[in-house]
């Protein structure tokens, strides 16, 4: 039959695992391996997520300038193949919408499809902190991470001057892999505050047990010094300024009491990454504000498990512990549901959960000394009047003020005096920003503020597709 | 509006050659690149200007959280180029000043 004409998939898996990161594959692996009918619903054309982007099919001759770390990705990449019949992958798939009864609608090749499972893991993984600085909508002003997609996805790399704008280990990290890739002309304008190094410190112990980290910081930055890379440290006020064409031109910023600029035809920024929580906000699952990395998390147990029945989160979407850890995240995740499904006895569970438990704990005890390292500097939290915050509508800080001053509490009522967080990001881009502006004005700590309540559909999708999937389900 | 571009491609294994139009312009990618990859490397200054100030923009995160690609890809507006492979022949238009409410279906079939 046509394709517009095949029924929406009745069949019900055990186990849906939405997003293809380290997390996902490592879910899908563990739960094939236990014998679980699984689907695997990911947003991206090949498996491995951001961080493993395009790992099992690199446009690049040589992979090995993306650092030894990548290869991990092309590992996962090669076990989940071998899954081959187990496990039902449905790429280029955009997941709209998630019910609390475990149904999953997604369009995918142009139509939307439904599908049912007993238990879900979302491994929705992060998204980059928004980084709001005056001028940051302008064209050729871009996230670090999508810099790097650009290169790990289609082979390609800045022409240069290229300015790498922010704090956090990807700055470092993509500034390195230019480098690696012949990239002359970088500059990296490093935000983290003074006061960060010495807060940093006192986790130095913990932070020992996973010295590698450390280790591949310290080279990488060593690196970048070697090959005259400018490293402007420190740097306050950033400013994008535009060219004659309206893209980006130069980078201002002060050190200082010296006001400085960079020239740049691409502008990477960073502020580190956070959970990307739309889906589970969408369920009204039950979150919490982590105040050490400023940012919201769902709530989950230690196998994952969410406030909603059936729903357990893995990987950096739970909180953000980096690769490493969302491997033996999603593993713990598929042991606990395949437990609720009356397919592992809690015993046998908990056995098999000591190797992933252990290596979590590993490779987390880095996290509390990034966590303070690069704790985000309150300029980009709560940026300056004239900052727009929500870039789909335009709402800049100096409007949310002013809100707050009329009375607006928190993000949800921000909608009512602007359309703040309406555009069709849904908040993405300004949750964050809004709710910590809210809370300073306000005096209240961010949690008072809130966040956006979040409706499906949490991607695109055409009436014609929805009225499809009426008509299958007929 | 184009601009000098500000990637370019590092040597890799052979892929098909692809052409589509932007605004009317034959571009060339290469099979497996996104539609936003492909507009940014071919000197697309932007992808969209905003509906409320009608200031341009172009693709931001690259990873389907931004909505500031969002394009006429082939008929269908409202499309994220960064999530949309590059096809022979595809007809991919900027987007003038539209306005898509969150949380409601677009139109269209
Ligand atoms: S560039 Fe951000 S959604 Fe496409």
């Amino acid at each position: 039959m046509p394709p517009s004409a095949m029924p929406a998939i009745a069949a019900p898996y055990d186990l849906a695992v939405i997003g293809a990161g380290p997390a996902g594959m490592a879910a899908t692996l563990s739960a094939c391996e236990l014998g679980l009918r699984v689907a695997l619903i990911d947003e991206q054309h090949q498996p491995g997520g951001q961080i493993y982007r395009a790992a099992g099919a690199s446009p690049l001759a040589d992979v090995a300038l993306l650092g030894p770390d990548y290869r991990r990705g092309r590992e996962l990449v090669a076990a989940l193949r071998a899954c081959g019949a187990a496990c039902d992958y449905y790429a280029s798939a955009a997941v709209w919408q998630v019910t609390p009864s475990l149904e999953i609608g997604f369009s995918a090749g142009g139509r939307s499809r439904l599908l049912r499972a007993s238990a879900i893991v979302a491994a929705t993984g992060a998204m980059e902190r928004p980084m709001p600085i005056p001028g940051w909508t302008l064209p050729g002003v871009m996230t670090a991470g999508a810099g790097q997609i650009a290169m790990k996805s289609a082979g390609f790399v800045p022409v240069g001057p290229v300015v790498l704008a922010g704090s956090g280990p990807l700055l470092f990290l993509v500034a390195w892999q230019y480098l690696n890739a012949g990239v002359t002309s970088i500059a990296v304008v490093e935000t983290t505050p003074v006061g960060n190094h010495a807060r940093a410190l006192r986790h130095l112990p913990r932070a020992l047990r996973a010295a590698s980290y450390l280790r591949k910081g310290v080279t990488l930055i060593a690196a970048l010094a070697k090959a005259g890379v400018p490293i402007r440290r420190g740097a306050q006020d950033l400013r994008v300024l535009p060219d004659e064409s309206g893209r980006v031109g130069r980078l201002q910023y002060r050190i200082g009491s010296r006001l400085l600029t960079d020239p740049c035809n691409l502008l990477l920024l960073h502020q580190g990454v956070v959970p990307n929580t739309q889906l589970t906000r969408s369920l009204d699952c039950a979150h919490a504000w982590d105040e050490g990395q400023r940012c919201w998390r769902p709530v989950t147990d230690k196998w994952g498990a969410s406030s909603l029945d059936g729903l357990w989160v893995a990987g950096d979407g739970a909180g953000i512990g980096g690769a490493l850890a969302a491997e033996s995240q999603g593993r713990l995740a598929a042991l606990d549901a395949a437990r609720s499904l009356g397919r592992l006895t809690p015993d046998r569970r908990d056995e098999m959960a000591s190797a992933p438990r252990r290596q979590l704990s590993r490779n987390l005890a880095i996290r509390p000394f990034l966590d303070a390292l690069y704790a985000p500097a309150p300029d980009f939290l709560a940026p300056p009047d004239e900052t727009v915050v929500c870039r789909c509508e335009e709402v800049t800080a100096g409007d949310i003020r002013r809100f707050v001053a009329a009375g607006c509490t928190g993000p949800n009522q921000l909608k009512i005096f602007s359309r703040c967080g309406m555009g069709p990001c849904q908040g993405r881009s300004c949750g964050l920003t809004a709710g910590e502006i809210i809370a300073a004005a306000r005096g209240v700590p961010v949690p008072e503020a809130g966040y956006y309540r979040i409706r499906a559909p949490l991607k695109p999708v055409t009436l014609g597709q929805l009225s499809d999937l009426s008509m299958e389900a007929d | 509006m184009t601009h000098t571009p500000v990637f370019r491609r590092l040597p890799g294994p052979d892929r098909e050659k692809v052409v589509l139009t932007v605004d009317g312009h034959p571009i060339e990618a290469l099979k497996g690149d996104s539609v936003a990859a492909a507009v940014l490397a071919a000197g697309v200054v932007s992808t969209r200007t905003t509906p409320v100030s009608g200031s341009a923009r172009a693709p931001y995160c690259l990873m389907g959280v931004c909505f500031e690609c969002l394009m006429d890809i082939d008929g269908e507006p409202n499309s994220q180029a960064c999530m949309t492979l590059v096809r022979d022949g595809m007809v991919v238009r900027s987007q003038a000043g539209e306005r898509l409410p969150a949380g409601q279906p677009r139109g269209g079939a």
